[in-house]
């Protein structure tokens, strides 16, 4: 069965739109770290430094599942590997 | 863009372009803007260390001027190595502190017009090679190989080894992680700064200043300080207490 190449673009920016929710976890797991990272500032306000640190760390790994649909998406939208 | 995929029709471009073709043993090879963004970052690089080098051997006891800038940087550096390598912290500095240079100035040379070389995943996925590299040599160096066949078959017991492969994937799966965290990062800012300047144009005058910050230094500097920890923290775990076997 043939496509029209302005089917197979239009398909690829919506499987695009939809890679993208991959972004709410990442949203919601760096809130829950940022919200335990403030607690624990505010218990013991001496560590901070090393709080900061290990937030960052545990925040950018993370980020990494997000990262991967956007990728996903970018691929979409401007490799275009969909298209023959 | 000959689509409109961005109704616009701006023009829109965070792509790699090529600057000079050759041909390397009859491939089609490119010298692209990766290269020269790095060649830049090079040059600046060797000639701030020929600069250091110069203020360092005529160094002073009580140091000041440029000695105390270069004195500033190597402490920070190898402060930054101290905290999860330990002991075995001396023989790192040297590698961690060079990551460390070159991917913060490669992802803040966006800042200078450039396209960061960190947005191209051909220069990721080497440095997380090289991690990967580095942690299995350590590995090999200070752990007996029974331990290491145990590990690899860690939750079942050792002489039932079902479970090797998912562990080597999960072994495998490190450096590319590493590497697609970095190159993700990276081209997320390089593409929306992207986006801003192509679609508003004259519109974008002072105020994406603002995002340069955020997307260029401020990530830039927190994913340089992510690569190089988790490239300490995987080294460090191999490494264990510091005993050769």
């Amino acid at each position: 069965m043939e496509f029209n190449s302005n089917f197979i673009l239009g398909c690829s920016a919506i499987g695009a739109g939809l890679a993208v929710i991959a972004g709410i976890g990442p949203g919601v797991g760096q809130g829950i770290a940022a919200g335990h990272a403030a607690a624990a500032v505010g218990r013991n306000p001496g560590a901070k430094g090393d709080v900061m640190s290990t937030m960052l760390l545990g925040q950018a790994v993370a980020e990494t599942t997000g990262l991967y649909g956007l990728l996903v998406a970018m691929l979409l939208m401007f490799v275009k590997p969909l298209l023959p | 863009m000959e689509h409109g995929i961005l109704l616009s029709g701006a023009d829109i471009d965070f792509m790699v372009h090529g600057v000079a073709k050759y041909s390397f043993f009859g491939h089609e090879v490119w010298i692209t803007t990766t290269h020269v963004c790095v060649l830049i970052i090079m040059l600046i690089l060797v000639g701030f260390a020929i600069a250091a080098n110069r203020a360092i051997a005529k160094a002073s006891e009580v140091p000041s001027g440029f000695q105390n800038v270069v004195e500033l940087i190597v402490e920070k550096l190898d402060g930054i190595v101290d905290g999860p390598m330990g002991k075995a912290a001396p023989k790192f500095y040297n590698y961690i502190g060079t990551i460390f240079i070159f991917i913060l100035f490669s992802n803040i040379s966006g800042l200078l017009g450039l396209r960061p070389p960190t947005a191209d995943y051909g220069v990721t996925l080497p440095l997380g090679v090289l991690t990967f590299v580095l942690i299995h040599f350590n590995k090999i160096k200070y752990q007996k190989p029974m331990t290491i066949w145990k590990d690899m078959c860690s939750p079942l017991p050792p002489w039932l080894p079902v479970w090797l492969p998912i562990n080597v994937i999960s072994n495998i799966a490190v450096p590319i992680s590493l590497s697609l965290r970095l190159f993700a990062n990276v081209l997320s800012g390089t593409v929306m700064m992207a986006l801003i300047y192509g679609l508003l144009k004259w519109i974008a005058l002072a105020w994406p200043a603002a995002l340069h910050v955020y997307f260029d230094l401020f990530s830039g500097a927190i994913q340089t300080y992510v690569f190089c920890m988790l490239t300490m923290t995987y080294i460090s775990n191999e490494i264990g207490d510091g005993t050769r076997r």
